[in-house]
C-alpha cells in the first residue's frame, strides 16, 4: 500500500482526479458520455480531443527539458505549420483531394522540422543557451506565419483536412488517436531503446556523458528537431480545428502550458529523469482545468487567478520539501495530542 | 529561470524596437510629407486586418503622408514602447488604436509635452481627454444595443436562454458591447445563463461554446458573440453537438467581416451588427485638420449598419472586407 503512495505518479494522478471530482460534484453531467450518431459525446471526449495539440507539444517539450533545455518556439512553430498548410490548400484547385492534403501537411511539418533543427543547431553546436536560442523563433516565427498568410486569417474548406481535428473514428475523435500514436511512438523510441537513458544522462551531466562516450551533441540536436516536428503536427491539428490559419492566436502561450504540463508530470526543469506518463497526465490536468473554468462558471476577470491558484496548490503538494515539512508538523501535532491524552 | 526568460524577452523587444526605429528614421528626410506614427494593436482578426489596410491606404505617400507602422501583437507594453519611440523620432502626429483603456496617462502626457498631437482610433482610453486631439471610432455600446434590440424583438416575451461569448476581458468593445446588449434586453424574457471570454478568437470561441453546450445542453436558445470570429467558432461547436446553428440555437454577433457575412447568408448566423473598420480616411482627415490648427470634434462616431441574411446577400459582392 505504502509502495503505491510512494510512486512518483501518484500526486499528478491525484490532482487530475481531484479536478474531475470537483467538476462532477458541481455538475454530474461532466462525466456523462452519450452516443450521438455513432459518436461518443461529452465533456471528457471534448477534453481528449482538445488536448491533442498540447499533448504533441508537451511530448516534445519533455524530451527537450530532459536534455536540460527548453523550447519556447513551439507556439510560434504551430502558427507557421498551420499557415503553410492552409496557404497550400487555399491555393490549390482541389482542396478535397488526398494529394493536396498530403502535400500541405508534409510541407507544414517539414518547415517546422527544419526550424526545430535550427534551434538544435544553435543549442548543441553553437552552445547558445536554450532559452535565448529558441526565443529567436518564438518572436520571429509568428512574423513568418503572418508573412505567409499576408496578415489575414486564411480560411479554407477541405473535408479531409477538417476530419483530422473534428472527425471521428470508431466513435472517438480522430485527434485523440493522433495523441495516442504520438505518445506510443515517443515512449517506444525513448524507453525501448537506449535513447531515453542517453537523453537522461546528457541532462544529468553533459560533460560526464560526453567523456563516457555519449554523443550528446546529436541527442540534444535531435530533441529540438523532434520538438519542432511535433509542434508542426500540433499546428496542423489546431488549424484543422477551426479551419483557419490564425497566425496570432495559434498556439499562443502553449509553450508555457507545455512546460507546466511537463513539470506537473514530475519532470524536473533541471533536466535528467523524465516521465512521459507524467506529461500525459499533466496535459489532461491542464485541459481539464480549462474546462473547469467554463463548467464552474468562473467569471472571466478572475479566471487567470483561479488557474494560477490551482497550479500553485498542485505544485506545492508535489514539492518534496513542503511535504516533508507537513509530515513533520503533523508528527509534532499528533505527538503532542498523545502526550495530552497520556496526561 | 523566470528572470532569465523575462530578461531575454526584454532584450529581444528592445532589439526589435531599435530596428523599427532605424527604419523610421532612415526615410524621414522628406520635408513635404507629414510623418505619422501609427500604433496598431496587432493583427488578431479579420476586422483588424481590414482596419490596417484602410489606414495604410489613407496614410499613403500620394495623400501626403509618410506612415511609420507598428503592430504591437496585442502586448500593451510593446504598444506603449512603440508610441514612445514615435515621440523620440519626432513624428508630426501619432495615431493609436489602444489595446486596453487604462494606463495611457504617462505616455500621452509625454506626447503632449513634445507637442505631438495624438489621434485615437477604434478603441478609447480612460485618460483625461485633453491629452489627445480627437478620437474616431465606433459606438461599441450602440452596437451592443442594436444587437440587443434585435434579440428583444425576435424573442420578446418568449422565455429564452442566452449565453454570451465575451471579447478580451477589459477591452472597451467587450465592456461596451456587453453593457449595451444588457440594457436593450432588459425587461424581456431573455435570461443570461452564462457569459465567458472567448478572447475574440475562433479557437477560444469554439472551446467556450463546447463547454456551454456540455453544461446546458440544448436548453440554450441564443448566442450573443462579441465578434464574428467567436461566432464562427461557436457554429463549429454547435454543429459538432448535433444541433443546427441559426435554427436550434440562434446567433447574433458584431463585426460583419467576410466570413461572418457568408455564414449569415447561409443562415448559420441570424443577425450581424456591423463594426466598420474603414476608419483610415477619417483619421487621415483628422490628422491634417489638427496639424492645420483647425478645431475638431473630440469624439467622432462612425455610423454602423446591421444586416439580416437577406440584406447581407444583397451587399456581399460590393463589400471591401
Amino acid at each position: 500500500m505504502t509502495k503505491i503512495f510512494k510512486h512518483r505518479l501518484v500526486l499528478p494522478i491525484a490532482a487530475l482526479v481531484a479536478l474531475i471530482l470537483v467538476n462532477t460534484i458541481s455538475r454530474p453531467s461532466f462525466v456523462s458520455i452519450t452516443v450521438r450518431d455513432g459518436q461518443l459525446y461529452g465533456s471528457v471526449i471534448d477534453i481528449l480531443r482538445n488536448s491533442a495539440p498540447l499533448m504533441l507539444v508537451a511530448l516534445g517539450m519533455t524530451i527537450v527539458i530532459a536534455t536540460r533545455g527548453i523550447d519556447l518556439s513551439v507556439g510560434a512553430l504551430m502558427a507557421v505549420s498551420g499557415a503553410v498548410a492552409l496557404t497550400i490548400i487555399d491555393g490549390s484547385g482541389s482542396p478535397d483531394s488526398p494529394a493536396t492534403l498530403g502535400i500541405a501537411i508534409a510541407a507544414g511539418v517539414t518547415v517546422t522540422l527544419i526550424f526545430g533543427a535550427w534551434n538544435g543547431f544553435l543549442v548543441s553546436v553553437l552552445g547558445i543557451q536554450p532559452i535565448i536560442a529558441t526565443l529567436v523563433l518564438m518572436l520571429a516565427g509568428r512574423g513568418i506565419a503572418l508573412l505567409i498568410t499576408g496578415g489575414f486569417i486564411t480560411t479554407v474548406t477541405s473535408t479531409p483536412y477538417k476530419f483530422m481535428s473534428q472527425g471521428y473514428l470508431l466513435g472517438l475523435p480522430f485527434a485523440f488517436y493522433v495523441s495516442v500514436v504520438a505518445i506510443v511512438l515517443v515512449a517506444l523510441i525513448q524507453r525501448r531503446t537506449a535513447l531515453g537513458v542517453l537523453t537522461e544522462s546528457v541532462g544529468i551531466n553533459p560533460e560526464a556523458s560526453r567523456l563516457a562516450g555519449v554523443r550528446s551533441r546529436g541527442i540534444v540536436w535531435g530533441a529540438y528537431a523532434v520538438s519542432g516536428l511535433l509542434a508542426g503536427f500540433a499546428g496542423i491539428l489546431y488549424s484543422s480545428n477551426i479551419m483557419a490559419a490564425d497566425a496570432n492566436a495559434a498556439g499562443q502561450y502553449i509553450e508555457l502550458d507545455a512546460i507546466l504540463a511537463v513539470v506537473l508530470g514530475g519532470t524536473s526543469l533541471m533536466g535528467g529523469k523524465f516521465s512521459i506518463a507524467g506529461t500525459v497526465i499533466g496535459v489532461f490536468t491542464i485541459q481539464t482545468l480549462k474546462s473547469t473554468i467554463t463548467f464552474l462558471g468562473v467569471p472571466p476577470a478572475v479566471s487567470p487567478l483561479f488557474m494560477a491558484m490551482v497550479v500553485v496548490i498542485v505544485v506545492l503538494v508535489q514539492s518534496q520539501r513542503v511535504r516533508n515539512g507537513a509530515s513533520k508538523l503533523w508528527a509534532t501535532v499528533s505527538s503532542r495530542k498523545e502526550a495530552e491524552v497520556a496526561r | 529561470m523566470k528572470k532569465k526568460l523575462i530578461g531575454g524577452i526584454a532584450a529581444a523587444a528592445a532589439l526589435a524596437l531599435a530596428m523599427t526605429g532605424c527604419a523610421g528614421g532612415g526615410g524621414g528626410g522628406d520635408d513635404e510629407l507629414i510623418t505619422v506614427g501609427f500604433a496598431q494593436t496587432g493583427s488578431e482578426s479579420g476586422w483588424r486586418s481590414a482596419n490596417t489596410e484602410s489606414m495604410k491606404a489613407a496614410f499613403s505617400e500620394e495623400n501626403g503622408f509618410e506612415l511609420v507602422f507598428n503592430a504591437a501583437d496585442n502586448k500593451i507594453e510593446a504598444q506603449i514602447a512603440a508610441v514612445r519611440s514615435f515621440i523620440n523620432q519626432g513624428v508630426d502626429a501619432i495615431v493609436i488604436a489602444p489595446i486596453v483603456e487604462d494606463g495611457w496617462d504617462d505616455v500621452l502626457t509625454e506626447a503632449k509635452e513634445a507637442g505631438i498631437p495624438v489621434i485615437l482610433e477604434d478603441r478609447t482610453v480612460t485618460a483625461s481627454d485633453d491629452l489627445y486631439a480627437a478620437w474616431v471610432g465606433l459606438d461599441f455600446r450602440n452596437e451592443g444595443v442594436m444587437a440587443g434590440q434585435w434579440a428583444a424583438e425576435t424573442f420578446g416575451d418568449t422565455p429564452t436562454n442566452l449565453v454570451v461569448l465575451e471579447g478580451t476581458t477589459g477591452s472597451a468593445p467587450a465592456n461596451d458591447r456587453a453593457e449595451g446588449f444588457a440594457e436593450a434586453i432588459e425587461g424581456t424574457a431573455i435570461t443570461t445563463l452564462d457569459s465567458q471570454t472567448g478572447n475574440f478568437t475562433r479557437a477560444d470561441g469554439k472551446t467556450v461554446m463546447e463547454g456551454f453546450l456540455q453544461k446546458y445542453g440544448d436548453t440554450i436558445d441564443l448566442v450573443y458573440a462579441h465578434n464574428d470570429d467567436m461566432a464562427l467558432g461557436a457554429i463549429d461547436a454547435i454543429e459538432a453537438a448535433g444541433l443546427v446553428p441559426g435554427t436550434d440555437i440562434q446567433i447574433v454577433s458584431i463585426d460583419a467581416v467576410k466570413d461572418g457575412m457568408l455564414a449569415l447568408i447561409d443562415g448559420k448566423i441570424n443577425f450581424i451588427v456591423e463594426c466598420n473598420p474603414l476608419l483610415g480616411d477619417l483619421a487621415a482627415g483628422l490628422v491634417k485638420d489638427v496639424l492645420a490648427g483647425k478645431d475638431v470634434e473630440k469624439k467622432i462616431y462612425v455610423e454602423d449598419q446591421s444586416f439580416t441574411p437577406e440584406q447581407a446577400a444583397e451587399v456581399i459582392d460590393e463589400r471591401l472586407y
